[in-house]
């Protein structure tokens, strides 16, 4: 069942978007928020894990303190005020994912609230997005539900749990309603998310790759007649989890809500799950304030104390804020505005950064970026940085291409290689048999050929016109199929006519 | 025979003397208690399981390491080869443990709880996992999914709960010495009603990790002896910090064993509370209380009155903040991972029908009850009025005893209103079994530490009294400081300890329903 839309324009002409965002960011510490077991991805199931994270009885918690050092910092980045003094909740609930059928979190004291994250748009302008809160929780295990159709619970013939991630450190970072987007809410969307994922990842405090899970989004969006100060009843669609789709989800949402507004229903407040496929959402669970955790203070803890000289301390050691490194990288690399505005808005700020890290120029690497990765990051469908590049893979083209092994066509060919999982660069040029001509021997018999079939333009290039060079060039990389060196070509027609390059 | 007799009415401290002197074994004595065991268990039923093999060759390896002797002899702990039972609600390798509940039957921990670590540390060898009532959920040990405990001194008596399997293992000579929890005076009323002593030490004085929890902020790991001295030899190996707790001091112990061995009460001011005694206390109990004072009085104490306004509102506010976090604790038992699965007879086979089904045969009626309470008092809408309202009242006790403590160095008060009631008589009224842990609840919710020990018999009955005395926060040397001279002057006036006065239960004209006049 596909739930009717309005166009995005139509929606926007009637109604006025509030937008709110709770983004999840695992934290990369060596250990669990309350266990000794290792925080690692993608090992083994249900093996890191110990009593503690099985929920075993007679278990107890233990917070971990690098967790809260990097909550402290998170917070401070966003420029919140931090708790002198905190503590941590249960929220009980069953359900087999969390083992003790609670989960430890934060509730009523955050350990950092009232902050605010300036976020800029693609065209320069400054939104302030306020903070509210974020806290620090423990992460469930992983359910994969097994010989259901969807994926889900329901309909599954049963259920795999895999408890190595339960209890990872998770700070959840929730926002104030943001008002007064408009038609900028899609974009203002993925930009607040593109700019928390890079303070954690600044930070050194998460992995931040959102392909993992280490920074999720739930997207709550309403909408209200414009003109009206009360908001509308909302929807949250969870776990959206790249940037583009954080974009479509939003804009998706605005168009659904306004459909069911246009046809006088009211909008039922739900959770809904993002379908990348699609680009749609379906309902998920009715979701109401009453919904009841009964929460109350864990009492197997001792509330966190954070001194002013410690807050301080962390404080001093945060590196610089994402509006200064970026003017800082802009002039490193001698980008002007609009390049380096194109880099932000393609999302491929730290990819380039990576890579001139790699070894590259700027230039070298703003033109594989821009240039060849971000328009196949758009037709795959994904975010540039997820494509699958690395940084090592950029300069060893790059050099194979100034050493006059191959050219740039070739390169861009053997880059479509390498993502298709064919092997390295110099693996796949190759099996491709892809290496530049340069046995002058061959390129002479297809320059000869090619001024005498065109004894026109070989007369101006010896009246001085070398400019008409291009169609000879051409000829002779037609008749190479592409493996010629252009730059020796060129150097070898001059030759042969006598003239002076 | 005789002479294994001897060994088991022995005090722990005495065997341990005995030990280092290797007058005798640790073997002899761990089989001395094995053998009692299967002698008298089968009426008092204090075991769940019987821990023979493990037991023995901890002794084994004690016996072995003393007749080496050498610098590894000189490092054995004093209490080194002296038996001890734990309470069935504290973890260990190698045995079951079942909390007393349907749910856990057959279940082995993988891990040792921090207490239980400490115990094989001191090369203790542990006899076996005592019976209490279900995840310690009780004042009688009725509760207990596997049969009740009988109290050694009248079988037909309830033995105290929920540690009554401790406490009747320790007065039936079946053990030495026993680990026990108190959440609402789960050592101290057992104590009290077998002629025992058992101290709730300071909350945070020894670790949690691997006690099954009933309710955190409230639930604390103690001692079960026979001596005051005992309880402070043992206290002094289970405390003291450990990281695993969040909620363990980071306090050094002090010493116990030398505050209960130099006991003195000269010029101490001891404190009876106003509320907790007289009118709802039995008179044999009042009049074993008031010669305990007496006593403390000729050894120099001055006895003064304090008044505690706030402990009228102590069981009610327990029977909110207790059950509010019980029902959170007790949520992961629900058959996804350990324990106890069981599939509803009919309808779909869901995740929540399953925990559902095995949570509905998994628990017994008091557990189910403490669960609906906390469930309810935690809700929406009711949370301030019930467990908001019930933190309130624990600030005030807690400000009680801070008044009390300011005019007097150590409290006093009976431990139980009543001795030992006959099994079965308060299983159907809740409301009484609860008034049980009327004088011993406002301790664990202030967190400060409390003694139990034998004050004589009630005249009416003939049954165990308990006194019990009360310290500030971290002064439970006081505990054993007071409870020694105590100690010694009742058993100066009996002419020996009060568990000479208990049935042999292995002579055949004891039957398990005579009284005990």
């Amino acid at each position: 069942m596909t739930d009717a839309t309005l166009s995005f324009e139509e929606a926007m002409d009637k109604y006025d978007p509030v937008l709110g965002f709770e983004v999840h960011v695992e934290l990369n510490t060596k250990t669990k928020m309350f266990s000794s077991a290792p925080n690692v991805f993608g090992d083994e199931p249900n093996t890191n894990v110990n009593e503690v994270d099985l929920g075993m009885p007679g278990v107890l918690p233990v917070v971990n303190k690098t967790a809260i050092e990097s909550s402290i910092k998170i917070g401070l980045a966003l420029n919140c005020k931090i708790a002198e003094k905190c503590r941590f909740a249960r929220k009980n609930y069953f359900y087999p994912d969390t083992p003790k059928n609670f989960q430890t979190s934060q509730y009523d004291e955050p350990i950092a609230y009232d902050g605010y994250l300036d976020i800029e748009l693609s065209d320069g302008t400054v939104f302030r997005v306020e903070i509210e809160r974020a806290h620090m929780e423990e992460d469930a295990g992983k359910l994969t539900h097994m010989g259901g159709a969807t994926g889900r619970i329901q309909g599954a013939d049963y259920s795999l749990v895999d408890y190595n991630r339960s209890g990872v450190p998770l700070v959840e970072i929730v926002t104030k309603p943001i008002e007064g987007a408009g038609s900028r809410a899609p974009e203002l969307a993925k930009a607040y998310v593109a700019a928390v994922r890079e303070i954690v990842k600044n930070l050194g405090v998460s992995d931040a790759k959102m392909e993992r899970g280490n920074v999720r989004c739930d997207a709550n969006v309403s909408l209200r007649p414009h003109g009206r100060e009360r908001f509308g009843i909302r929807s949250e669609t969870k776990n959206v989890n790249s940037l583009r789709a954080v974009e479509h989800a939003v804009r998706y949402e605005i168009q659904r809500h306004a459909a069911v507004l246009d046809s006088g229903e009211p909008v039922i407040q739900e959770t809904r799950h993002w379908h990348e496929d699609t680009r749609t959402t379906t309902s998920g669970r009715a979701k109401s304030d009453a919904d009841d955790y009964r929460y109350f203070p864990e009492p197997d803890l001792v509330p966190i104390t954070a001194s002013r000289e410690w807050v301080e301390e962390l404080r001093a050691t945060l590196p610089e804020p994402p509006a200064a490194r970026r003017k800082r990288l802009q002039a490193d690399w001698g980008y002007s505005d609009l390049e380096f505005r194109d880099v932000v808005n393609a999302g491929v700020m730290d990819e380039i950064e990576e890579t001139i890290a790699a070894g590259a120029t700027a230039t070298v690497a703003r033109k594989w970026w821009m240039g060849e990765i971000v328009g196949r990051a758009k037709n795959a469908d994904v975010d540039p940085g997820q494509l699958g590049v690395n940084p090592a893979t950029i300069v060893e083209l790059n050099k194979m291409v100034e050493d006059g092994k191959i050219n740039n066509k070739m390169a861009s060919e053997v880059l479509d290689g390498v993502l298709a999982g064919e092997g390295t660069p110099a693996e796949i040029v190759e099996k491709r048999g892809l290496a530049v001509v340069s046995d002058d021997g061959p390129l002479l018999e297809a320059i000869d050929a090619a001024l005498a079939a065109q004894p026109g333009v070989a007369d101006k290039i010896r009246g001085g016109k070398i400019q008409a060079i291009g169609a000879i060039v051409g000829a002779v990389m037609k008749a190479t199929r592409g493996q010629a060196d252009a730059g020796r070509v060129k150097e070898l027609i001059l030759e042969r006519l006598g003239v002076e390059g | 025979m005789t002479e294994n007799n001897e060994l088991i009415r022995l005090s722990a401290a005495a065997l341990a003397e005995k030990l280092a002197a290797r007058e005798i074994t640790a073997v002899e004595v761990t089989q001395a208690y094995l053998d009692r065991i299967a002698a008298v268990d089968g009426k008092v039923h204090a075991f769940l399981h019987v821990n023979a093999d493990e037991a023995l060759a901890v002794a084994a390896e004690v016996d072995a390491i003393r007749a080496a002797g050498g610098a590894a002899a000189e490092e054995l702990h004093v209490l080194a080869g002296v038996p001890i039972a734990v309470k069935d609600l504290i973890v260990t390798i190698g045995q079951p443990t079942t909390a007393g509940s349907k749910i856990l039957e057959g279940w082995h921990s993988p891990y040792d709880a921090t207490v239980v670590e400490r115990l094989r540390a001191a090369k203790m060898p542990i006899l076996g996992k005592t019976n209490l009532d279900e995840f310690a959920m009780g004042s009688s040990t009725e509760h207990s999914a596997y049969g009740p405990t009988h109290n050694p001194w009248d079988l037909d008596r309830i033995p105290g709960g929920s540690g009554g399997g401790s406490a009747a293992a320790v007065a039936a000579f079946e053990a030495p010495l026993a680990l026990g929890t108190d959440t609402g005076g789960s050592i101290r009323q057992p104590g009290a009603v077998t002629g025992t002593v058992g101290v709730k030490p300071t909350y945070g004085g020894v670790s949690r990790y691997g006690a099954i929890a009933m309710a955190s902020s409230l639930d604390q790991i103690g001692p079960v002896s026979r001596t005051v001295l005992d309880s402070a030899l043992l206290h002094q190996v289970i405390g003291g910090h450990d990281p695993r707790d969040s909620t363990s001091l980071p306090d050094p112990l002090e010493d116990l064993v030398a505050a209960a061995r130099t006991g003195n009460v000269e010029g101490m001011k001891i404190g009876i509370i106003k509320e907790l005694h007289g009118e709802g206390y039995q008179a044999g109990v009042e009049n074993r209380f008031n010669e305990s004072l007496e006593l403390l009085k000729g050894a120099g104490a001055e006895i003064v009155e304090v008044s505690c306004p706030n402990f009228k509102y102590a069981l009610g506010a327990y029977y909110l903040i207790m059950p509010s976090e019980a029902s959170s604790n007790l949520a992961k038992f629900d058959g996804v991972r350990y324990g106890l699965r069981v599939l509803p007879e009919q309808g779909p086979l869901t995740i929540e029908r399953v925990m559902g089904a095995t949570r509905a045969a998994g628990f017994g009626d008091e557990v189910k009850r403490r669960i609906i309470l906390g469930t309810y008092a935690l809700s929406a809408g009711y949370y301030d009025a019930y467990y908001g309202s019930a933190q309130k009242v624990r600030t005030l006790i807690q400000r009680d005893f801070d008044a009390a403590f300011e005019k007097a160095d150590v409290l006093i008060s009976p431990t139980a209103p009543t001795t030992a009631f006959k099994l079965g008589e308060k299983l159907n009224d809740p409301l009484a079994m609860y008034l049980n842990d009327v004088a011993t609840i406002p301790a664990n919710m202030a967190g400060v530490p409390g003694l139990s020990l034998p004050g004589g018999l009630a005249d009416e009955d003939g049954l165990p009294v308990g006194i019990q005395l009360l310290a500030p926060a971290r002064q439970d040397a006081r505990l054993y400081r007071v409870g020694a001279v105590l100690e010694s002057l009742l058993e100066a006036q009996w002419g020996g300890p009060l568990l000479d006065k208990a049935p042999s239960l292995t002579d055949s004209a004891v039957s398990s329903h005579g009284g005990s006049h």
